[in-house]
Formats: C-alpha cells, structure tokens, sequence
C-alpha cells in the first residue's frame, strides 16, 4: 500500500522541489533528474509527489509513474532507517552471497525489498557495488561489510538497533 | 609550486574505501603534522591501483614501497619509521614486493610485470580531483594537437588506423562509428559516454572515472571535435558517488582552465559536458535505451537502423562510446595509431582492463595486451584459486557471456577467440569459479539477471527467459526430466535468434556455454537429482554422524523441530521435514553434521 504524505506538512519540500524544477532546462529532458532530486528531498516518491511533477512539468503523470516504476532506484514506498543491501553481483554470488541474503531474512523476519516493522532496516538486493576483493559485501546505510560470514549478522545488526 | 621529498600515495578507489582507507589517509595527514613533516611529505588519494584483493593500499614515493592490508593503527609506526627515519617498515610491505629483503619495483611483481596500463595509466599514479597532475602527465595535449594541428577528418583517419574497438561489450570499431556521425548535417549533435556499467562483478570503467576523469572528458572533446558536436552528456550510474563527485569536480577544473566550454585553445571550438545519473536499469547500456533514459523516459531499446550516429538523442545525430574506449583516445592521438597497433592482437589491437573477481587469488582490475593467455591472467597475474582448490571455469561477459573451461584456458583472449568460444569480451567482468561452483546454478544465476532487468518490450526476451529460468529451477529442484534439456536449449536458440536488443539476444549465453561445456552436470541434476558441486539446496541432505555426543543443541536450533533424539544418544534429523537452513550445522559444537 502506498502511504500517503501530507501536503501541507510538507510546504518546504515542495517548495525546494519546484525551485529545482524551475531551475532545469525543460528541452533536455529533465524527469530523470527531477525524479532523483525528488527522492532525495522525500526519501521516496510518494504518487502526490509524482503528481506535482507533472503539474509543475506538463509531463502526463502516465509518464511520471512509467518512468518511477521502470528504475529499481527509484522507490513508491518509504524505506526504513537503514537500507541493508547484500551485493548480488557475480563476485559475491560465487562466493554464497545468497547464503548472507538468506541469513539476513531469517534475522529480520522480512523478504527482500520490505522493511522491518519499527521501520528500521529495508533489505535489498543490489547490483555490484565494484568492491569485488571484499566478496560476499553487505551495506548498510553508508557502512561497507566485506567478507561477511553468515553467521556474524545478528552481531552487526546489534549495531543498528 | 612547493617540492615535497615523499609522496604518500593513497588508494581512494570504491573497494580500498570500503575498508576505510579515507580514515587511513586522515591519519596519514595528522601524524604527518604532528611530526613536522608536512613541509616534506605529501599525502595524496588516487584512483584504484588494481590490486584490490591487497586493500586498501599506500605506495610511498620514491622509494616505491608498496604497502599492502593497511590498517589505522600501522600509520603511526610507517610515519615514523619510513618518512621521518627513512627506514621501510618491512613486515607491512605486500610480500611479494620484496625479493629476499630487497625491495622490487612494482613493475616486478608478479601482478602487474604482465600488465601493460594505458587506459588505466594514470589511476594510482595520480591525484584525480586535481587538474594539474594530469596535464603533467600529457593530459589535455592530444585535444591540444587535434584543435591546433588536425583536421576531423585527420582525427577519424588515425581512429580507423588504430583499429579501436570498443571495450563496452559490442567490439564495434571506434573510427568507423565516428566516420559515420561526422557527415551528417544537423544543427546539433551529441557525445555520449556510457558509464552505466551494468555487468556484475566489471568495475573498469567505474576505476577510470574515479582515478582519471579528465582522459575520459579530454577524450569526448576529440570526439565532439571528429564528429562536429558541441555538447556531451556522461550517462553514470548513480551506484557510484565517488565516480560522480571526481568527474563534476573535473568538469569544473577544466572549464575554469578553458578546456571545456568557448572557444577551446582558440581554436574556435565550443564543447560542453553534462552529467546524466541513471537510476538502477541494466538495459540502459543498450545504447539506443540509454538515449531514452537520458531523455526522461523509460529505458527501452528501439530497433535499429536507424543508427545512433543518424538519429540518436533528442533525434540528432550522436556518438555513444564507453568509458575504457574513450581513455585509450587521447593516448592514440598522442602516439600514433602504429604505437596502439604495436600491442594486442591484429584483429584486436590494444589492451584490455578486465575485472578479475571470484575464486581467485589476486582479486583486482588488470589491464593486459590483448591476446594474453587466459592462463597467463588467472594463474600468472590472478595467483589461482584460494585454498588449493581446483579451477573450473572462468565466466567473461558477465549475463551476456558465457563459461570457459580448464580445456580452453591457452586460448589467447582478444574478442573473436572468446565469442567463438560461445562467450564474449562484454565490458570484461572475468569471475573465476572452482570446484565448489554448481553451473547449473550459476546458469540460474544470470537468467535470474536478465529475467529480472527486462525492459519488457519484445516478447523473446520478456517471456522466453522467463521460461528458461523455470526450467532451470527445475533442474535445480531435481524435478527436470530430459525434455526439458531438450526445450531449454530449443528456446535459447530461438530467444538468441529473435530478441530485440542486445541483452535479450545474448540472455541465453549463459545456458547454451554451460549446456555445451557442462552437459554431465545438468544430467547429473536432472538423471541422478544430484547436484556435483553440493550447491544446489533441495538436492541436498543433512546427516548426523556418528560423533554426535547428544548434546541436543542442534535440536534446540532447528527452527522446524525434525531433529530427534535425548540427552547423550544419537540424534536424527527426519529428511521430510528438513527445510535445510544449516542452523544445526553451524550449531554443533563436534562437527558431526554432514551434508551430502
């Protein structure tokens, strides 16, 4: 389900988002940078704010939502406080990425791409992160695990919570 | 300009950052200082030196000492020693650079003697957020001498000669495609660099944006130059800050300098550089999808003809080219297509990064001459396989590609060996597995890749992987019969044959090379229900063995309660109940649990 987001409660991000808007060249194609910009501002793209979007750019909000929906970065759900992603790149896989994944999921009692009730962690299964002499790696928020063994996750979580 | 006596050069690459080397680096700074030796010593963050595995990393200049697993608590002690008493700190050193106390230069050692850097030159070697280290290195002359000396037609001339091909997957030769944009009339035309690299476990390109962004930007003002373009976009992946940050402070150093923007060396010539982040789609390095994404829309591949080159971004002709090809440009305008040609291949001339990853020794990126050996990469340059265990195969090409075997490994790499081998260059991602890798899971691997990153706008590739990859769960299942080797293979072929883009039309690679290298052990899967390797989980058993002394801690593990037995008797897990998660494996204290 989406979760709504109010607008009025939000006046400064719509502000900050229409000035950037404003701020674009309109004949170089600006959604992909607006969405980005967007998702940075709210955390993720609530359908009021696609709707602004369009408003403020003429771009039909069939668009917008095309656009948002095609891009895995691009998120219409809020994310917890930290995003656990477990790279899934071939380095890692070869390496029982997928064993990190499982035990992840087993921890904090959700599936990849939820997050946990007291919207603190979100799983995702990213693409490489490049830091392939790590593998398997996991991240959470900006922090960067290398060579994670199953089992020291409960451990790392501890970490967070 | 102040003279330093050192240089602490520190690796700020994405895999030596991940393991703190910017803490490492501050501490170098402090210590630095609180020894009065800033005036002398200087500290600077580069681009990635390849040998990730030996992360992170700081080469202290002149002397060359290469230090390797840096840690925080070790810089004190290198300050000391090294910097202030000029005494290397040889217990910290990489083991293989020093040769029975003397120390090696690194071109010695044994990663990098086979190695031949040309678009990877200057990463490691300097600092990428400062403009004027790569001038120092010829930076920014090869756009000098086209502005001044050459005409665009000179320039595609001395591209075709070099016989270029380019280094993002296709091998499609890099003059020609200039050639091709460069007579069309518009009133506007476009550079791009596809740095949306996408292939799991290839990170060249991220290396060059992030230990030499000004090759590739000095690069995309020759093409704009060759082909009569004035503004240049670099599609990036938003996956890689670090890379976004050095390329937009690159971009701002080299217009204050005039090196973009009016007028270029007076010559007349106008260019301009934007950044265009992508946001998580594989598809959009498909060039004619990555022209859509920039454009706002969704990431979908169009048919071709027409080509780029006549109808590209905003419907204006454009050049699209990848990050490694586009730094290999400057050094050819440089030296001459005779000096490109004289490393390489005939057919594939120049060099080639490929990100070695896996089960190897020596994880990193590796720039070799094209028609290296793969023996000489994994084995010479790569160290083998950890652990002693026994090579498999090695995977190039990443979800486009496909397995080589033990039998193959002579085989001189260069684009036309791999591809009739049943795999391909792609953009060089090369993941070395052992005897511990299941390739029917490894197949299922990459489906579930390209299953999951189709665009979804031909039905070969929407549909049709999506069919291969429930086959190949089957198989992992151990529910597959015959047949459906048979209809695997029969719709690979067909997606192979049908798909629009490239991503669907090589989708099945990785299915067809390991069906033709590794039929024993689909059948083993399918025949037997085994899986060789002892990967594939619902192939699998857990067993108690006779160590088991009863302490009952599996028992109490087991999250679906199918082990039995008491106190100090033999405990049996019931195989029908068993979800096989391994908690009891990792629970016994006696190792008495098996899998088999």
């Amino acid at each position: 389900m989406q979760k709504a987001i109010d607008i009025k409660e939000n006046t400064d991000k719509f502000e900050e988002l229409l000035r950037y808007i404003e701020s674009q060249d309109k004949s170089q194609g600006i959604l992909m940078q607006t969405l980005h910009k967007a998702q940075e501002i709210f955390g993720y793209l609530p359908i009021e704010v696609q709707k602004f979007i369009s408003e403020k750019t003429k771009i039909p909000m069939a668009e917008i939502y095309g656009v948002a929906t095609f891009y895995t970065q691009f998120s219409l759900e809020p994310k917890g406080q930290y995003t656990v992603g477990v790279c899934m790149g071939t380095a890692c896989y070869v390496k029982s990425a997928q064993l990190v994944l499982d035990r992840l999921q087993q921890e904090l009692k959700i599936k990849v791409g939820e997050t946990t009730e007291d919207n603190v962690f979100s799983i995702q299964a990213t693409r490489c992160l490049g830091c392939c002499g790590l593998a398997p790696v996991m991240m959470i928020g900006e922090d960067v695990y290398g060579k994670v063994d199953p089992k020291d996750i409960p451990n790392i979580l501890k970490n967070y919570r | 300009m102040a003279l330093y006596r050192s240089h602490v050069l520190v690796c700020g690459g994405t895999g030596c950052n991940s393991s703190k080397s910017d803490m490492i680096r501050q501490r170098f700074e402090e210590k630095i200082i609180e020894m009065g030796l800033d005036k002398e010593v200087q500290v600077i963050s580069t681009g990635c030196f390849g040998l990730c595995e030996e992360g992170p990393i700081v080469v202290i200049y002149p002397e060359g000492a290469f230090y390797s697993r840096m840690k925080i608590d070790r810089v004190d002690r290198i300050v000391e020693e090294h910097l202030f008493k000029g005494r290397i700190v040889k217990e910290y050193l990489y083991e293989e650079s020093l040769d029975k106390d003397k120390l090696k230069s690194l071109n010695e050692v044994d990663f990098y003697s086979k190695q031949k850097r040309v678009a990877l030159r200057n990463c490691g070697v300097i600092n990428p957020e400062d403009i004027s280290e790569y001038i120092a290195r010829d930076g920014y002359l090869a756009l000098g001498k086209v502005l001044t000396e050459m005409t665009p037609v000179d320039v595609i001339q001395v591209m075709k000669d070099s016989g270029l091909r380019g280094r993002g997957g296709g091998g499609f030769h890099t003059g020609l495609k200039w050639g091709f944009a460069a007579p069309n009339q518009a009133d506007q035309k476009y550079v791009i660099c596809n740095a949306d690299e996408g292939d799991p476990g290839a990170f060249m390109d991220r290396s060059v944006l992030e230990g030499d962004p000004h090759a590739v930007l000095e690069a995309m003002a020759i093409a704009g130059y060759a082909i009569g373009a004035t503004k240049g976009f670099i599609y990036v992946r938003a996956e890689y800050p670090i890379a976004v940050k050095r390329l937009e402070i690159a971009i701002g150093q080299a217009k204050e300098m005039g090196l973009l923007g009016k007028n270029i060396f007076d010559s007349g010539f106008d260019f301009e550089i934007e950044i265009r982040l992508g946001a998580g789609a594989f598809v959009c390095g498909e060039e004619t999808a990555l022209i859509a994404s920039i454009e706002g829309q969704r990431g979908m591949p169009r048919n071709k003809p027409p080509f780029p080159a006549i109808k590209g971004l905003f419907g204006k002709p454009t050049i699209i080219n990848n990050v490694e090809t586009l730094a290999n440009v400057p050094q050819i305008i440089i030296n001459g297509a005779d000096w490109f040609r004289s490393f390489g291949s005939e057919k594939s001339p120049g060099t080639k990064v490929f990100a070695l990853g896996g089960k190897i020794n020596n994880t990193g990126l590796v720039e070799i001459p094209m028609g290296t050996t793969l023996r000489e990469v994994i084995y010479d340059i790569g160290g083998g396989c950890p652990n002693g265990k026994a090579f498999k195969a090695v995977q190039t090409g990443g979800p486009s590609g496909g397995c080589i075997t033990a039998d193959y490994i002579d085989t001189k790499i260069d684009f036309d060996t791999l591809t009739d081998l049943g795999s391909m260059m792609g953009s060089g991602g090369m993941i070395v597995m052992d005897e511990d890798n299941c390739m029917v899971d490894i197949a299922r691997f990459f489906l579930e890749f390209t299953v999951e990153e189709s665009c979804g706008k031909c039905t070969p590739c929407r549909e049709g992987t999506k069919r291969m990859l429930e086959i190949l769960d089957l198989i992992t299942q151990g529910k597959a019969t015959l047949e459906d080797l048979d209809k695997l293979e029969k719709l690979a072929i067909n997606i192979k044959n049908t798909a629009l883009c490239g991503l669907g039309q090589t989708a099945p690679n990785p299915v067809l090379s390991t069906m033709r290298y590794f039929r024993e052990e689909y059948e083993a899967h399918v025949l037997e229900k085994r899986c060789p390797a002892g990967v594939c989980k619902s192939l699998l058993s857990y067993y108690i063995t006779e160590d088991c002394r009863g302490c009952t801690k599996c028992a109490k593990q087991c999250p679906v309660n199918c082990i039995e037995g008491s106190v100090k008797k033999l405990h049996i897990i019931d195989q029908d109940k068993c979800i096989k998660c391994g908690a009891c494996m990792e629970a016994c204290p006696f190792d008495s649990i098996i899998i088999k």
